[in-house]
């Protein structure tokens, strides 16, 4: 802690507190500044009337909000179910890619393929792909119905990104600590399972919050194939009513859960970050 | 014979004039002066544009258009033809279309936002029911039990909720290929569209459908009237409706409809 003299303040603090009053006063004013130009100068554009009518239009968003809001139970509803799917299936691609023992080569061949394949895929086509190509191949009710195989799209686009994710982070655990713990006597699987992935896991967790962050929106692609979920029902009203109010409605529904999730994973990246220097 | 070069004349004259009276109506107010620029989907559809070429005149609606543009005083050689999402169709702003058709419904609540002309066509909506659900009484009960399908940006979605309110939520599409799509892959019974599109899709696109009933027109509390869809305020709507007007009056439109819609007579009302 600095010392402070019986004088008060030294100079140096003194100089300190006005640099940092100063720059907060800038960073005051031209937050203003620009909030002002926005809040005067957006309304001043000739268009403006029509953009506020066709995007914030207060009696529309009213009117379809408690749907939209509803309609968003299932996009929740579909992310519960594949995240932990995605999960588990993300780490078992990892481990295959990390596997050592050389009968087991075909392992990390298939691992490498697959995460190639749908990593390079855009989501939106693998969920038309198998959305309706699988279930074209003559599946009986209710094993073809879109929410499976949505789902199962999704579930395998995100294990792909999730699966190089926990790999980088298992790489990131120095070798020396696998030979230590063969020195030690474990086996390959369980130093694995206790050495490197309980500090490879928790090395990548603010990387995985993002990557659920990106699949909480995605969800909304699997309304091509059919599910009624917020994106769907927003532009239904939006085709309705001939306005663009609905999907401002729903992107604020989207907002009001991305956004703590964001500054969450901010928190424990900072923390890490912390803990690590 | 002077009678009859008088009467010629007279109706020369007369035809001429009638023309100019039409060009003075659309003078000035086009988006590029002396040419009319229409605007339809992208894809367009069958019956209503053939072949997706809407400069051919083929399919209901390019007939339509040009019929239009005839009587606003616009020759084939002085139509532009552009392509546009409903979405391009409805945003604020300038638009880059004097007027807008592909199957646009008319519903009170677009009609703040957007203008529309009088209406070309009126559709009833019928029910495309797949190879399995086909023998499905055309009665609101039975038809309840469908798991049901429509393109989500249709009037066809209130017209299924209030009429039939399905059992099940309906699963809904972006466009028509992917409502077919699913009806293919089994997972929707039965889809709502508009009748033409209907009897279409199970002629050729759906293997094995059938179009097993149709909504009476008052049964629904609009039944749907499509309209050419111009810029909220656009001077030009009068002289659209004007040209709409006396083609029906003619009899024009209903020979343009005759030529390019199938008979629909055939399906049965749903009770």
């Amino acid at each position: 802690m600095t010392k402070t003299n019986a004088a008060g303040k030294t100079r140096r603090q003194i100089y300190e507190d006005r640099l940092r009053r100063r720059s907060m006063l800038i960073a005051g004013g031209s937050t203003l500044a620009v909030f002002l130009a926005v809040v005067i100068l957006v309304p001043m554009a000739p268009g403006w009337d029509r953009v506020k009518a066709s995007f914030f239009n207060w009696e529309v968003f009213a009117k379809t909000f408690p749907k939209l809001l509803e309609a968003f139970k299932l996009d929740v509803a579909i992310f519960l179910w594949s995240a932990p799917a995605i999960v588990i299936l993300g780490l078992l691609v990892a481990l295959a890619r990390d596997t050592r023992n050389p009968a087991l080569f075909p392992l990390r061949i298939l691992g490498a393929a697959y995460t190639d394949i749908f990593r390079g895929v855009p989501v939106v086509l693998t969920v038309y792909l198998i959305g309706f190509g699988i279930p074209g191949l003559g599946l009986p009710r209710p094993w073809n119905s879109p929410y499976i195989w949505g789902s199962l799209a999704l579930i395998l686009t995100y294990s792909a990104y999730v699966a190089e994710i926990f790999r980088s982070g298992i790489e990131s655990v120095h070798t020396s600590q696998r030979a230590a713990a063969a020195s030690l006597g474990l086996s390959d699987a369980d130093s694995m399972r206790f050495v490197i992935l309980p500090q490879a896991i928790r090395r990548v967790i603010p990387a995985q919050m993002n990557m659920f962050i990106a699949l909480q929106k995605d969800v909304a692609l699997l309304s091509f194939i059919g599910p009624v979920e917020i994106f769907r029902q927003a532009g239904v009203f939006k085709s309705l009513l001939a306005n663009f109010t609905p999907y401002v409605g729903a992107a604020v529904i989207f907002l009001a859960v991305t956004i703590p999730a964001t500054r969450y994973a901010d928190y424990l990246m900072a923390k890490q970050n912390r803990e690590r220097s | 014979m002077f009678h009859k070069v008088i009467a010629a004349t007279a109706l020369t004259a007369l035809t001429t004039s009638a023309a100019f009276a039409a060009g003075h109506c659309a003078d000035g107010k086009t988006l590029t002066e002396g040419t009319l620029t229409i605007a339809t989907g992208n894809p367009a559809y069958y019956p209503w544009i053939m072949d997706d070429a809407p400069e051919s005149g083929k399919g209901f609606e390019a007939a339509v258009a040009y019929a239009v543009a005839e009587e606003m005083g616009f020759g084939a050689d002085k139509v532009t033809w552009v392509r546009s999402s409903f979405d391009q169709a409805i945003q604020p702003g300038p638009k880059d279309f004097d007027f807008n058709l592909q199957q646009f419904s008319i519903t009170e609540e677009r009609e703040k936002m957007v203008d529309f002309s009088s209406a070309y066509y009126a559709a009833p909506m019928a029910i495309l029911a797949s190879a399995e659900a086909k023998d499905t009484a055309a009665t609101v009960d039975a038809l309840k039990a469908l798991k049901w399908g429509a393109m989500g940006g249709t009037t066809a979605v209130p017209v299924l909720m209030d009429t039939i309110g399905p059992d099940d939520m309906p699963l809904l599409y972006g466009d028509n290929a992917d409502v077919t799509a699913a009806m293919q892959a089994g997972q929707i019974d039965a889809a709502l569209f508009d009748l033409p599109t209907a009897l279409y899709l199970s002629a050729v696109v759906v293997e094995g459908s059938s179009v097993i009933g149709q909504f009476p027109a008052d049964r629904t509390d609009n039944p749907d009237r499509f309209g050419l869809l111009l810029e909220e305020g656009n001077a030009l709507k009068a002289c659209v409706d004007e040209a709409i007007a006396a083609l029906t009056e003619s009899g024009k439109l209903a020979a343009i409809e005759a030529e390019w819609l199938q008979e629909t007579t055939g399906v049965p009302l749903i009770k």
